[in-house]
């Protein structure tokens, strides 16, 4: 049970972890994901770098369609121009991981608000049609032009390197992964605290009169698509490190959709719910899987029914989720920290 | 010297006319208040200072300048704030940030700052939030409802957080378009009183309409009556109520 809950300054008042209970669950949780790497087998640390880069996409995304109200279906793009760029410069001027890194995010922002500049005339379903093209424009661009791309073979890319460390296995890479993705939760979060947060959502709930509170409406729906596209471009580089090949078949259009579901299952619009729902649409299908494979050798029939089924009970989830918490995972999770607050004590 | 001036400001949509050669000026830290019937233009005289319509012809100054063709964010920005008639509060967010948006346009934070935090948006945000209770907060007697979300509040209350929210804008102007529609008598009271003192204690000009005549005639300095999109009388409340023109846009006109 929480007492005690005063304030005394408003730097107090408006911080983050708000309470010394919060900070002791918040230290927890880093030192449970900074053993979590020596206690994993290799398979798990694949997962959780995965997870990881998910996390980092969906946050992304969530800043532009959740906050920001600009429905993106071209999200899988921006973070394969990400890992293009990534590919590109680490193969053709091997340039090291720590500069392609925030270059992947630069030139996904770039493409970002060029995509992002017909939201000064359109908005809603219409936009959302403009970042389907876009969508299949950079997908073409991915499969045809083979010079650079390397067409739909890929690019094979090196192990990652820092000051002549090679990050060549799971375990390693965990250490860049998650950082990174700590940094870019961080910074999403901070970006709410502040005037700029607060614009994208006054645009998302009454874009004419943000207009008329001293909101430049274009500007501001360029930083959103900027912002957005840049955590998806050093989602995308990230991705290229641990796969280590790049290849258009990793961002066609059902990988933006998928984006799309994290942040709807999540909860629209909260950073925590972006991570909760890259965590749930990463886990849940593997999850599925392991338990499908307990299965395995007792009957090859019934196995042949039950792999399709997998893909069914994970939408049949969804929707599940969805008609009881259409906030998603982050309205569930402040519920249930409701209930404890008082807990042991009903009322 | 006028603070808002409006001359010959004409609006059509298509071949419908709206508003049709109206001019009027506002002086400094007066109350000045807009009647009619409904559907004579009112609202649309507000949507063209504000400038969220384009006129067709016709010239409006504010603070010594033209900013007939200035956009509506930079408008807010040299000090025009406004509140709307069917409350345009950000539902998704809580009292407090809808309060601290409205200062948007005198706050600094870039892009990367905000990202950033640390630093000078910290301190940035910390100066707001202390300016915003002391100024906005207490003056208007919300503090227990700083944290709730806005779409929660009763109607009245809404009312007083959009007032809020346009206070932390430092307008040198505030237009209000209809502040007490829809209120009980006390919330009535209540919002005349904070109108009156922004008007008494911060030097605020207000550029009112209202259906409520009992507020109009208590608290306008002087009041402009337009009907069919054209002005047809401008006076001390006393006089407008006596004007004939306006008694016959009210009530009608006898039959011979």
């Amino acid at each position: 049970m929480r007492i005690g809950d005063y304030k005394e300054s408003y730097s107090a008042d408006e911080a983050v972890f708000r309470t010394g209970t919060v900070r002791v669950w918040m230290l927890l949780l880093f030192v449970a994901m900074a053993v979590f790497p020596f206690w994993a087998g290799p398979y798990l640390l694949y997962m959780a770098n995965l997870t990881g880069v998910a996390i980092i996409a969906a946050v992304g995304l969530n800043i532009l369609t959740g906050a920001a109200g600009q429905i993106s279906l071209g999200h899988a793009a921006f973070v394969g121009i990400g890992a293009y760029t990534a590919a590109i410069l680490t193969t053709r001027l091997g340039l090291p991981f720590l500069i392609c890194l925030p270059l992947s995010g630069i030139s996904a922002a770039f493409f970002g608000m060029i995509v992002g500049a017909p939201s000064m005339r359109m908005k809603g379903l219409y936009l959302c049609i403009a970042t389907l093209a876009a969508q299949m424009i950079f997908e073409f661009i991915f499969v045809h032009w083979t010079s650079v791309t390397g067409g739909i073979r890929g690019i094979n890319v090196p192990t990652a390197s820092i000051f002549g460390i090679s990050f060549d296995t799971e375990f390693k890479m965990y250490f860049i992964t998650v950082p990174i993705m700590v940094i870019a939760v961080s910074a999403a979060r901070n970006l709410f605290r502040t005037r700029v947060g607060r614009a994208f959502i006054a645009i998302r709930d009454r874009d004419i009169s943000a207009e008329l509170m001293g909101i430049n409406l274009f500007q501001y729906k360029l930083y959103a698509f900027a912002t957005s596209s840049f955590f998806a471009g050093v989602a995308g580089c990230l991705q290229v490190y641990i796969l280590k090949i790049v290849t258009p078949e990793h961002f066609p259009l059902h990988e933006s959709v998928r984006y799309l579901a994290m942040i709807i299952v999540g909860g629209l619009g909260s950073v925590l719910g972006s991570i909760f729902g890259a965590i749930f649409m990463t886990c849940v299908p593997e999850a599925l899987q392991s338990l499908l494979s307990l299965f395995q050798g007792i009957d090859d029939k019934i196995m042949s029914y039950l792999y399709p089924l997998q893909t069914v009970v994970f939408g049949m989830l969804i929707v599940v989720f969805l008609v009881f918490e259409p906030h998603g995972l982050a309205e569930m999770w402040r519920r249930l920290k409701d209930y404890f607050r008082l807990w042991p004590f009903e009322h | 010297m006028a603070i808002l001036s409006v001359d010959n400001l004409s609006l059509s949509f298509g071949g419908l006319s709206v508003l049709n050669d109206i001019s009027f000026s506002v002086n400094p830290g007066e109350i000045f208040a807009i009647i009619g019937p409904n559907g004579a233009g009112k609202t649309s005289i507000l949507n063209c200072i504000g400038g969220f319509y384009k006129p067709s012809a016709g010239r409006i100054s504010f603070d010594g300048k033209d900013i007939t063709r200035t956009s509506p964010d930079r408008r807010a920005a040299r000090g025009l704030a406004r509140t709307f008639q069917n409350i345009a509060l950000f539902r998704g967010m809580t009292v407090l940030d809808n309060i601290k948006l409205g200062a948007h346009a005198h706050l600094k934070t870039g892009l990367l700052r905000a990202l950033a935090y640390w630093g000078p948006a910290h301190r940035e945000e910390m100066t707001l939030r202390e300016q915003v209770e002391q100024d906005v907060i207490d003056f208007l007697e919300i503090e227990a409802i700083r944290k709730q979300a806005v779409g929660s509040l009763a109607y009245g209350l809404q009312k007083r957080v959009e007032l809020a929210r346009a206070l932390a804008m430092h307008p040198k102007v505030l237009l209000m378009d209809e502040p007490v529609a829809g209120m009980n008598a006390e919330e009535t009271e209540d919002m005349a009183r904070f109108v009156l003192d922004i008007q008494e204690e911060r030097d605020i000009t207000v550029v009112l309409i209202e259906h409520d005549m009992n507020v109009i005639m208590d608290i306008s300095d002087r009041v402009m009556v337009v009907n069919f999109g054209q002005k047809i009388a401008e006076g001390t409340p006393d006089e407008v109520q006596s004007h004939p023109e306006v008694i016959k846009a009210y009530l009608g006109q006898k039959k011979d």
